[in-house]
């Protein structure tokens, strides 16, 4: 396809995931007012591609809770969910969530259908908790689908061992267990066919997805990992599995093909390349991005867009001549690199840094989630020991202002860009 | 390994200075028994809280040591973790990062999000090998005990080759019998607290049990075959004290001082605390295919706490029968400061208890904490009110 003018191309990636996005919940909002029932997934392993052979709306409540925070509404629902009984210590996506079922579903987006069922993964400990939540209120089948991950850093099995066979067969009986209960749920019988094709537009994400992130190697980067990277991820997850998320994919490689090739960056002064690891301060999302790129930092790649994405930015091709085989395949693949990229990334990383010609490394812990939070002072000290690199450590949260310290961030961050100025201008010196 | 005698303090003295040697060992930073272990040429398998299958490790003749914090200030330990953290996790790598015990083995689970980050964070730091058991999510899935089976199987084979020992069937079925003896005598402890518990302060009770994790299980054997027959005969006299249960101490561990506080005005019937011990129930057939036969006991025949979800055990249900089984007036509910699992469990266990009409009280604890004045004033006008009621 010849590339398009400037104008039409530049910036849909964008334009379209917001669209798409409004679009999704448009659709979550009628099927709550039909009274449907939704199936309540989270991020990592959402299953979309086979749910959705079931014809349930999708409802993620991570992506619920998060809008909450980036409308700067999060502390009402914070607040209701701590009057019903909830510790500020705990995850303020679940709390979010907590208070959106107790309003029936009300968010500034629109209004989220019940839920019929859960089905998630083990990603996530709290993913387990919070569905409980569900469960008590609603007396909804939750269903695990737990999926072993990697035992120890570089110690990934592969087809053919013993032990990764093991976990394959337990995955994949999982899922025929799951199959009987959707038909029960959904009054849908389940089509294999439906899956094949749902599968196969999942795989044109993938594949997108990793071209993408590719992309961003050029210098200067086409988008912002932090910023641009999480309207992408939206669209990820919401539109898994479907021709419209196939679409949106192979058109946002388009643009970023285009915008390599004519040297468009994010930054129309490119000054610091810099990877992100942790979640993004939802709190201030916009604002949290420009302290750095008002300092011509941008962001090329981020741990969170490899783990959010449920996997997917390996860009693996779930096989089609046997889809429940495929998909269990894929999922234990997928979620197992999700979980790899919160516990085990110091190798990757150091990869990373290499491959996109990093600057230095931001990491960004939050209270919420100690899933991705809690090794991230020990992967730093790692990361520093194996090479001399710039990096810089600012806990906030996703979602509660109230531990979102801005003026701090900022002296932070302003420090940081000093030390890249120093040390480059050092380097610069002894080049000679 | 066996024949070493790690805990030769409490051989042949009355019950009272056994009770007291148990308390000094539960609280000493310095693990003497695991140096003493390891002084005698043992191998040390430590693993992370909540359940670890032990008699696979004691048959490849290791101890296998359960990491269950230390009261120690997370010096070392600070700087490798982020600020929103638990206690446990801190102090647990605290111990091994300043040399206070000795590994050859580290093995976490997948308890909750802070624990499952620790085979990464320990294995950026030692040389040992440093995993995680993946313990099955879905315990309703008809495939879990199969694959976890599987799973018992590949830790057999790392224990092995960190050993090197070969553990045989044998070996196996020896272990699973200890540890049975074990259970049943652990059962017998919480006979005790349940029908008399005026027999044995709470205290008491919860370092008796806890010295099994810091000792070869034989020793502890021993040990509580020879003091629980003393404390059953003991002529102490019941006080007006309320039964109550105590639920939050699955994972960090509270303080031996809140312990006491608590038992100052009620008597602790039933709990929570190092349920890992107790998680199995009943006997584990020794004989035939022990690694499943241990699968399928941890699914099936099996406790509950709030890092398990199981369909057949919601744990709100489980906490009323707990009471109902030991009889108890009312609950402290408790959890680690920022234990997220523990947090999250607390509301729907004081919901339950509103609806059933319970008395409970509700606080949060940390394994360092060292005031209790507070708490005690608290907890004798909860008694009082529920007394006077």
């Amino acid at each position: 396809m010849a590339l398009e003018t400037n104008a039409a191309i530049v910036g849909r990636g964008n334009t379209d995931g917001a669209r798409l996005f409004r679009e999704w919940f448009d659709g979550l909002t009628r099927a709550a007012a039909e009274g449907r029932g939704g199936a309540y997934v989270f991020v990592m392993g959402s299953l979309g591609e086979l749910l959705r052979t079931f014809d349930l709306p999708l409802v993620f409540p991570e992506i619920n809770s998060l809008q909450t925070a980036v409308r700067h509404v999060a502390h009402e629902y914070l607040d209701q969910a701590e009057d019903y009984g909830y510790s500020p210590d705990i995850c303020g996506y679940v709390k979010a969530d907590v208070a959106t079922q107790l309003r029936k579903g009300a968010l500034p987006m629109g209004t989220i259908p019940k839920p019929a069922i859960a089905v998630y993964t083990n990603a996530c400990n709290t993913y387990i908790k919070w569905a409980e939540i569900w469960e008590r209120m609603y007396h909804v089948p939750i269903v695990t689908i737990d999926i072993p991950g990697t035992r120890s850093a570089g110690a990934q099995t592969w087809p053919g061992d013993p032990d990764f066979e093991n976990d394959r067969r337990y995955v994949a009986a999982q899922l025929r267990e799951l199959i009987p209960l959707l038909e029960r749920v959904s009054g849908v019988r389940f089509d294999i066919d439906r899956l094949r094709e749902n599968m196969k537009h999942a795989n044109t994400m993938s594949r997108g997805w990793q071209q993408v992130l590719e992309l961003n190697r050029a210098r200067p980067a086409p988008f912002n990992a932090l910023s641009d990277g999480t309207i992408y991820l939206g669209v990820a997850n919401a539109y898994r599995g479907t021709a419209a998320g196939a679409r949106y994919f192979e058109e946002l490689v388009e643009e970023m093909e285009y915008k390599v090739a004519k040297g468009i960056g994010n930054l129309t002064d490119e000054q610091y390349r810099l990877l992100f690891v942790g979640v993004p301060c939802y709190p201030i999302f916009r604002r949290f991005t420009e302290l750095f790129s008002g300092l011509k930092g941008s962001f090329v790649h981020s741990t969170y867009l490899w783990f959010a994405s449920g996997g997917t930015s390996s860009g693996y091709q779930c096989r089609l001549d046997d889809p429940l085989e495929g998909l269990a395949e894929g999922l234990l693949f997928g979620v197992r690199d999700a979980m790899d990229s919160m516990f085990f990334h110091t190798q990757p990383l150091l990869k990373m840094y290499e491959d996109y010609a990093a600057d230095g490394v931001v990491y960004h812990p939050i209270k919420s989630c100690r899933t991705v939070s809690t090794g991230l002072a020990d992967s730093r000290r790692a990361l520093m020991q194996a090479r001399d690199l710039p990096s810089l450590f600012i806990e906030s949260d996703m979602m509660d202002r109230r531990v979102v310290s801005e003026a701090q961030l900022k002296n932070r961050i302003d420090a940081f860009f000093e030390g890249l100025a120093t040390r480059r201008h050092q380097a610069a010196q002894s080049r000679g | 390994m066996s024949d070493v005698l790690t805990f030769p303090e409490w051989v042949g003295k009355p019950p009272e200075e056994i009770l007291y040697r148990c308390r000094e060992l539960v609280e000493d930073p310095a693990f003497p028994t695991v140096r003493r272990w390891r002084e005698a040429g043992g191998k040390v398998i430590g693993h992370f809280q909540v359940y670890f299958p032990e008699e696979i490790a004691h048959a490849a003749g290791a101890l296998p040591f359960k990491l269950r914090g230390a009261p120690v200030e997370p010096t070392k330990a600070d700087s490798h973790f982020g600020s929103y953290l638990c206690s446990i996790v801190k102090t647990t790598l605290e111990v091994a990062l300043t040399g206070a015990v000795s590994l050859d083995m580290f093995v976490t689970h997948p308890i909750c999000d802070a624990a499952r980050n620790l085979a990464g964070v320990w294995g950026r730091n030692f040389d040992f090998p440093c995993q995680i058991l993946y313990l099955p999510q879905n315990a309703n899935s008809a495939h879990a005990a199969g694959y976890l089976r599987g799973e018992y199987d590949r830790l057999k084979r790392g224990i092995e080759q960190v050993t090197g020992c070969a553990i045989t069937d044998d070996a196996l079925a020896r272990s699973v019998a200890v540890f049975n003896e074990n259970r049943a005598l652990l059962r017998r402890l919480y006979a005790i607290k349940r029908d008399s518990p005026w027999r044995l302060p709470a205290e008491d009770a919860y370092a008796l049990m806890a010295v099994g994790l810091m000792i070869p299980r034989e020793e502890h054997n021993a040990l509580l075959s020879e003091v629980l027959p003393q404390i059953e005969r003991s002529t102490a006299k019941r006080q007006d004290r309320i039964r109550i249960v105590f639920e939050g101490g699955f994972c960090e561990q509270p303080p031996l001082d809140l312990i006491r506080t608590i038992g100052r005005s009620c008597y602790v019937v039933d709990d929570d605390l190092l349920i890992g011990m107790r998680w199995i129930l009943e006997d584990v057939a020794a004989n035939g295919d022990v690694l499943g036969a241990l699968a399928t006991a941890y699914l099936e025949r099996s406790s509950y706490s709030p890092v398990q979800h199981d369909l057949r055990k919601p744990k709100e249900r489980m906490l009323l029968e707990r009471i109902g089984r030991a009889e108890a007036r009312a609950a402290i509910v408790t959890a680690a400061k920022m234990c997220e699992p523990g947090l999250e469990e607390q509301v729907a266990y004081t919901h339950a208890l509103d609806q059933a009409g319970i008395p409970y009280f509700v606080s949060e604890f940390e394994e360092n904490m060292t005031s209790f004045e507070h708490l005690a004033i608290q907890l004798e006008t909860f008694v009082e009110n529920i007394l006077f009621d």
